[in-house]
This record gives C-alpha cells, sequence and structure tokens, in this order.
C-alpha cells in the first residue's frame, strides 16, 4: 500500500495507467484539424483526460494565478513600451508622459509595477506550497529545477525593469548590484564594464537594460511551458503526498479546476486591485519620484521587497565576494532539495517535527527580508547573519536529519479516503 | 499557526519597530493631517487646490519648477478655459529657432508646460549657494508620507533647540533629515498674499492650500482613479461570489 | 462510472448548475472586455497630442500678396494673402475647365474671400509645392510637375485634386482657428 508512495518510478507508472472517460469530440472539422495539427486533441487530452488529484487545496491556485500575473506583465509592458523611451535624457519623463498624457496611462503603469509585486506573491507562495508538501522530491525533480530557472529568470526579469523608470532607486541599484560582479576574481572588473557598455551604469545600459526587459518574458513563457510539460509528466502532488493510484483518486481539469482557478483568479483580482486603485505607491521607494542623479546617493538603498531576503544574506557576509557567493547559493540551494529531503514521508501535513522547522523557516524568511531594509548597522548585523545561518541550515542540517528523529503521522489509505474524510 | 496568523505577528513586529527619532539630527515623522484626496472615497478639494496655485505663484515659483504640469491641466482642478488661457499667456516660454536661427520668446499657450524659475539645475544650484531647490511637480510622491511631509515642513519651522550648531545659510527645522534645510522659510506671515476668492491667507491656510494643489500636480488621476477603483472592486467582489457559488455547484459532483 | 465525478439528481439540478456556471462565466467574460478598454485606448492620440490638434494663427502681420506657413498636426499649412487680381484669377475659371471642379467660393469664408488657408501638400504623392510658382501663379510642385492655380486648384499635372482646405474659423479679423 505505501509501496508506491517511496519508489517514484513505481508512482510514475501507476499514474500512466490512469484514464479519465470523457466523451470523444464528434466534429469533423476539429478531426480535420486535428489530423494536420493536433493542437485541439492536446488542449482536450490535457483538459478533460488528464487526471489531477480531486483533493486539491487552493495552495494549487497559486501556479495558475502565477500563470495569469505572467500574462498581465505582458501585456501591460507591451503597451507602455509604446510610450517609453530608452534614453537617460528622456527616460523619467517619458514614464511621466504616461502617467499624464497618455490615455489610461496611469492605469496601464500602476497595473505594471504592483502586478510585478503581485507577480513575487503568486510565486512564493507557490514555492511555499511546493516547500511544505514536498513537490520537489522524486519523481518531480526537473519539475522543481524548471522552476527554479522560471523564479530566477522573472528576479531578473524585475531587476531589469526596475532600472527603466531612471529614477534614484532605479539607477543605484542597478549600480549596486552590478559592481556586485566585480567580486569574481581575475574576469570580474571586465565583466562589469562589459555589463555597463561603458564606465558607470549610464544610457548604454538603460538601452541594454530594456531590451532585454522586452525579451526575457517571451523566454519565461517557453520555460513555462517545459514546466508544465514535466508536471505532465508525473502529475500533480496533492495535500497527502500519496500518490493517485487509480481512477477514484482522480478527476478532470475541466470543468473542476477551469472554474476553480477562475476564483482564485479574481481572488487575485481583488488584492490586486486593492494596491492598484488605492495605494499604488505603497510597495515602492519614494525615492524613485525623484531623477536619477549620479552625484547624489540616497541616504538607503533598499531593492523592491521581493529581492530584501536575498539582499539581507548578501549584506550579512562582511567579504564581498563572500556575500555574492552566499546570495546566489541561497538560491542554489534550492536545486539540492530533492536530494536532501529524504524522508519517507513526502507531505509535511503529516510530519508535525517538519512542520514546526517550517514554520520557522517561513517566519525566518519573513525577517530576512525586514532585516534587508534595515540599515546595516547596531544588532541588524548580528541578526542578519543569524537568519541566514538558519537560512542556510534548514537545508543543509535539519532537513538531512529530520528522518531520523521524527514521528510521522499515518499516511490515509488514498487520495479518495482523504477527500471523503475532508468532505 | 494559519496563515493570518502569521501575517498579524508580521504588522505587531514592523510596527514595534518602526524608528522613532531619537538622535538629535533625526527628523521628527509628519504631523498628521486630514486631507480630502485620502482614503479610497478622495477628491480635490478644488477651491483650496486653486488657492494652492496662487501661492505656489506668488511664494514657490520663485525658485521651484513644476516641469511636469501644462497650463490646461490645471482644468481638473475646476478652472475655466479662459482662466487656463489667461495663466499662460502670463508667462514667456522659449521657443524657436525661428528662421534667423534664433531662440525667441513668446507668451504661453494652454498646451505648454508650466515655465520654471531656472533654465536648468545648475542654473538654480548657482543662485541658492549651491542648493537644489526641487521641482516640485512630483514631491509629495518623492517623499515618505508626501502631504503630511510637505505640509509639516512649510509649518514646522521654529527656534534651534539650545546648544544645536546651525551651518551657514541654513535654517533648523525638525521635520527635515539633519534638522538643516537650506530654503529659508518661504510662509513668513499671515496675508502674505491676498487670495482671489477673499479668503484669508493664513499661514496655516496657505500650507494646506498648497498640499492640495500639489497633490493635483503629483497625481492628477487621483480622482478617476479612485472612482474606477470603486466599481472595479464592487465589480469582482460580485464576481467572485458568483464564481464561487458556481464551483460549489460544479464540485457537487466529485465524491 | 468508475472515475471520481457522478452525474447526479435531477436534470432540474443540473440546469440549475448551468446557470449559475453560465451566469458566471459571461460576467467573467463582460469583465473581461471592459478590462481591455483601457489599453485599446492608450493607443489613440494623448492628451499633449489632441492639445494641438487646433492652433491658432494670427495673421495680422500678412500683407496682401504674402504667403505664411504654419505646422498643423505634423502637415505644413499655406496661408496666403490673397490680392484683388489673384483671387480675380481664381473666379474667372470656368468649372468645366478644372480637373477637380470647385468653385473659388467654396474654398474659402465668405467676406474673407482674400484669405486661402490650405494644407500644403501636393494631392499626386505627398510632396510641397512651392508658392508663387507655376503657369497658373499659384504653386508648383517640383517632384512630377503638378501646377496649382491661385485657388490652390489643380490645373496641370499628374495630382488628381485640388490642394485640401482644412477645417477652419476666424476667431477675430485678425485670429484663424485651424483644427
Amino acid at each position: 500500500m505505501t509501496s508506491s508512495n517511496n519508489d517514484p518510478n513505481q508512482e510514475l507508472q501507476d499514474f500512466h495507467q490512469i484514464h479519465l472517460d470523457s466523451e470523444q469530440n464528434k466534429s469533423k472539422v476539429v478531426a480535420w484539424l486535428n489530423s494536420r495539427l493536433p493542437i485541439l486533441s492536446a488542449v482536450e487530452n490535457t483538459l478533460k483526460k488528464h487526471p489531477y488529484p480531486k483533493n486539491l487545496s487552493y495552495w494549487w491556485n497559486f501556479g495558475s494565478i502565477a500563470g495569469i500575473a505572467l500574462l498581465v506583465q505582458i501585456l501591460s509592458g507591451l503597451f507602455l513600451a509604446m510610450h517609453y523611451v530608452p534614453n537617460t535624457k528622456l527616460a523619467f519623463e517619458s514614464v511621466e508622459h504616461i502617467m499624464r498624457d497618455v490615455n489610461y496611462g496611469w492605469l496601464i503603469r500602476y497595473i505594471h509595477a504592483v502586478g510585478a509585486s503581485m507577480f513575487f506573491v503568486a510565486l512564493y507562495a507557490h514555492i511555499t506550497r511546493g516547500l511544505y508538501y514536498g513537490s520537489y522530491r522524486a519523481p518531480r525533480e526537473v519539475l522543481w529545477w524548471v522552476g527554479i530557472i522560471i523564479f530566477l529568470l522573472t528576479m531578473a526579469t524585475a531587476f531589469m525593469g526596475y532600472v527603466l523608470p531612471w529614477g534614484q532607486m532605479s539607477f543605484w541599484g542597478a549600480t549596486v548590484i552590478t559592481n556586485l560582479f566585480s567580486a569574481i576574481p581575475v574576469v570580474g572588473e571586465f565583466i562589469v564594464t562589459w555589463l555597463w557598455g561603458g564606465y558607470s551604469v549610464d544610457n548604454p545600459t538603460l538601452n541594454r537594460f530594456f531590451v532585454l526587459h522586452f525579451l526575457m518574458p517571451f523566454v519565461i513563457v517557453g520555460i513555462v511551458f517545459l514546466h508544465l510539460m514535466a508536471l505532465h509528466q508525473t502529475g500533480s502532488n496533492n495535500p497527502t503526498g500519496v500518490p493517485m493510484k487509480s481512477k477514484k483518486d482522480a478527476i478532470a481539469f475541466h470543468p473542476y479546476f477551469t472554474i476553480k482557478d477562475l476564483v482564485g483568479f479574481v481572488a487575485f483580482f481583488l488584492v490586486f486591485g486593492y494596491f492598484l486603485f488605492f495605494y499604488p505607491n505603497s510597495l515602492g521607494h519614494p525615492d524613485n519620484y525623484i531623477p536619477a542623479n549620479p552625484m547624489v546617493t540616497p541616504a538607503h538603498i533598499v531593492p523592491e521587497w521581493y529581492f530584501l531576503p536575498f539582499y539581507a544574506v548578501l549584506r550579512a557576509v562582511p567579504d564581498k565576494l563572500g556575500g555574492v557567493l552566499m546570495m546566489f547559493g541561497a538560491i542554489v540551494l534550492l536545486f539540492f532539495l530533492p536530494y536532501l529531503d529524504k524522508s519517507p514521508v513526502r507531505s509535511g501535513a503529516y510530519r508535525p517535527l517538519f512542520k514546526k522547522f517550517f514554520y520557522l523557516f517561513i517566519l525566518n524568511f519573513i525577517f530576512l527580508g525586514w532585516l534587508g531594509k534595515s540599515p546595516a548597522e547596531g544588532w541588524y548585523i548580528i541578526a542578519s547573519r543569524l537568519s541566514t545561518l538558519y537560512y542556510y541550515a534548514y537545508f543543509l542540517v535539519v532537513l538531512p536529519l529530520l528522518p531520523k528523529f521524527e514521528k510521522t503521522l499515518p499516511l490515509p489509505q488514498s487520495i479518495d479516503q482523504h477527500y471523503k474524510q475532508q468532505h | 499557526m494559519k496563515i493570518y496568523h502569521l501575517l498579524f505577528l508580521l504588522f505587531i513586529f514592523n510596527s514595534a519597530t518602526a524608528s522613532t527619532a531619537v538622535s538629535p539630527t533625526s527628523a521628527l515623522p509628519a504631523k498628521q493631517q486630514k486631507w480630502e484626496f485620502d482614503g479610497i472615497f478622495g477628491r480635490f478639494d478644488r477651491t483650496s487646490a486653486q488657492r494652492g496655485y496662487q501661492v505656489y505663484k506668488e511664494v514657490c515659483s520663485a525658485c521651484h519648477g513644476l516641469k511636469l504640469v501644462s497650463y490646461r491641466n490645471l482644468a481638473t482642478i475646476g478652472f475655466t478655459d479662459t482662466e487656463i488661457k489667461q495663466i499662460a499667456s502670463e508667462y514667456l516660454v522659449s521657443d524657436g529657432p525661428n528662421d534667423d536661427g534664433e531662440m525667441f520668446e513668446r507668451s504661453g499657450l494652454p498646451s505648454d508646460k508650466i515655465t520654471g524659475p531656472y533654465a536648468n539645475e545648475q542654473a538654480a544650484r548657482s543662485a541658492n549657494g549651491g542648493a537644489y531647490p526641487p521641482d516640485l511637480s512630483l514631491i509629495i510622491k518623492a517623499r515618505h508620507d508626501g502631504a503630511n511631509y510637505v505640509y509639516s515642513l512649510l509649518t514646522g519651522y521654529q527656534q534651534a533647540t539650545d546648544g544645536f550648531e546651525l551651518a551657514s545659510g541654513k535654517s533648523y527645522h525638525p521635520y527635515f533629515e539633519g534638522r538643516q534645510i537650506s530654503m529659508p522659510a518661504p510662509l513668513v506671515e499671515d496675508g502674505q498674499i491676498e487670495y482671489k476668492d477673499g479668503t484669508y491667507a493664513t499661514k496655516e491656510q496657505m500650507a494646506i492650500d498648497v498640499v492640495n494643489f500639489l497633490q493635483f500636480a503629483a497625481e492628477p488621476e487621483t480622482e478617476h482613479r479612485k472612482k474606477m477603483g470603486i466599481r472595479s472592486m464592487l465589480f469582482l467582489f460580485i464576481l467572485f461570489v458568483l464564481l464561487l457559488i458556481a464551483k460549489k455547484a460544479v464540485w457537487r459532483n466529485v465524491k | 462510472m468508475s472515475d471520481s465525478s457522478q452525474n447526479n439528481n435531477s436534470s432540474c439540478d443540473q440546469n440549475k448548475r448551468d446557470l449559475i456556471k453560465n451566469t458566471a462565466y459571461a460576467v467573467a467574460g463582460v469583465g473581461a472586455v471592459c478590462a481591455f478598454l483601457p489599453f485599446f485606448d492608450s493607443m489613440n492620440p494623448s492628451q499633449d497630442v489632441q492639445a494641438l490638434a487646433s492652433i491658432e494663427v494670427d495673421i495680422s502681420a500678412l500683407k496682401p500678396g504674402e504667403e505664411k506657413k504654419v505646422m498643423w498636426r505634423g502637415k505644413p499649412i499655406f496661408i496666403k494673402h490673397r490680392t484683388p487680381e489673384e483671387i480675380k484669377q481664381a473666379t474667372d475659371v470656368a468649372n468645366a475647365d478644372l480637373k477637380d471642379p470647385q468653385p473659388d467660393a467654396d474654398r474659402v469664408k465668405k467676406g474673407k474671400e482674400q484669405w486661402l488657408v490650405t494644407i500644403g501638400i501636393c494631392t499626386h504623392l505627398g510632396c510641397v509645392p512651392i508658392g508663387g510658382q507655376g503657369e497658373y501663379k499659384g504653386w508648383f510642385c517640383p517632384c512630377h510637375g503638378s501646377q496649382y492655380d491661385t485657388s490652390g486648384r489643380i490645373r496641370k499635372g499628374p495630382a488628381p485634386k485640388n490642394l485640401e482646405v482644412p477645417p477652419y474659423e476666424f476667431l477675430n479679423d485678425t485670429t484663424i482657428k485651424i483644427g
């Protein structure tokens, strides 16, 4: 009964045996198109034949929400790009032109700015789900890795996007972060000059950041397709961590998850709308409404909130190269997660001791974020170091050792049984 | 622990550790005022904002530009087309080159941006002992708690505390970071200007009026945005309820 | 009936379910369409461009025989103060002789026949004609040789139509508003 819980190959086999009943589409037009380009049948298979665990909770909505957020960013970004000018003399004013003169320009600009934050809210919630329910474990390693790549690309895109308005934070954030690369031994300085296209962050930098910022989201869309393909191969995880074994455990995506996803989208838009219409600048920094000035450094250079935890890790290390390595390391670490967590139980819901360390991890991550926007002085410094230590220790020490000490709760026999219990 | 416990703790923690002025050079938090443009139902106080334009014109524009605002934008706070044409024509605008290749000056049109006091930042610094009087188009968004900050700045000048070392050319100001500000108090006395609508121009009144004006200058879309916001949130909420009911209805099938 | 979803109860329930579902989808659809409208409108001329959609021109300095060129919506505008001779040349022409028949009276404002306002773009392929030249004493287009008369009408050459008269009005005797 529990064997397929621990054998990834068995799990894959069981999954591929499950076939849902569905009505064949009888349309001749559809059949004709499919015989030449099987796009319609592919969509229909995914929506109606592909099995999904019926006990998925709302934590499983965040993937599709992140997808919608990506589309919102692409749409709003496209229309902003029709009016924005990527030249240091004109960039700031072109954004104000959008805000004041372009019809609904203020709306599109705020959608894009607030949307970036909302995108990261969805991403972090999505990753949290993965961390808690063991979605990174075999056979979903590649799915997890592709996800981390999406996360990294999104961060790079957001970083470059923030430079474009050419405010004080745009300029100085770009200066601080690109300067990090000089920590690389031997080739560091060369790389930084090459990145800048000059001897400091200036027009060449702005121009290329605009081009790359425009391009990357489409690359991300492609990688998201890979992400969905990997998901298709293994099937979704679920709150019990117990894999799907038979038709009784599964339902079709349509109509159940189409409508549930719509509920999630509207809830997302409600949160989005609250910030967008009433507090659009609350997630940003006032200094970015001051045009970039290379002669005046702001009192506190702070990145956007979604970068703060990693910024805190960077500053926690007194050595420049060390800080860079620890900051990137914090994300690279995630790649090893499938090999660090070897508990026989996949889902955190059945691991009481794991739960405690996990909640602490989340609180610690938020605390790290708060430290990231605090000045790097006084007790904040030792706090950042301890916090960074726990972040690393959670992955490198806690997770590998937990199986030795934890008493896990008994797993449900099946997803079907779990669902019947819940309803 | 549920997510809302987490968020609540976070809120308490953040509030508890919010910095309070301890050192003698850190700025006091801004004086909190009630503004008509605040909140989800916020609107411009048009009469106040129009007076605020007069304060800007007669007091602030000697040193501060407003280059992102066009004269035609004044319609948003209730100036008529005739008034706008009149206001614009009182300014000189640089134009050209003409057929002789020279730049020339002409009187302003509604489509022009408001002419500032200086040609560029360097000229501004040179005329103000090296300090740059910032352009005020975005000042309320460019400062934390902008409206209250600007209000506190205008009304908060006072004598330096005992033993405070004031650099030459600067004024003591408890609401300015570092407590020394290059700008001498711009609002010096009650009745400093004569409002066109007859309101008596106390320092307090002028400060409030100019903040209302500057809020419009920074965020002219304020009213449109909040009105659209109420409608959109209402729509989304209704849609949310509909979808939730539909979802439960569809899922009744699942056993 | 071996998968996990079953069809339940009476078709009445199913109809209710369908109604709720379809209402929700319909409202969502309306919302989605409305959400696209601001994006669509953002491509329309922005407020600063619209502010320059009309211009006012001071014509007090123009003496008879003189012409002034101004830009309006990115196009050159010819404002000509015609001499009495030029007006007579324009009104004497019979409609039948015109390639694009149009009496001079239709191209000027009543009582202000000395003022001719045209868009200075040749109706052939878009070059800017030169004033005071050509057989008809109007304008001559150097690109392909189109000739316009003192009313800006095409008389000779490849251009098919007369020079376009933009919408304009006299605000007073010395100011015209174009657009």
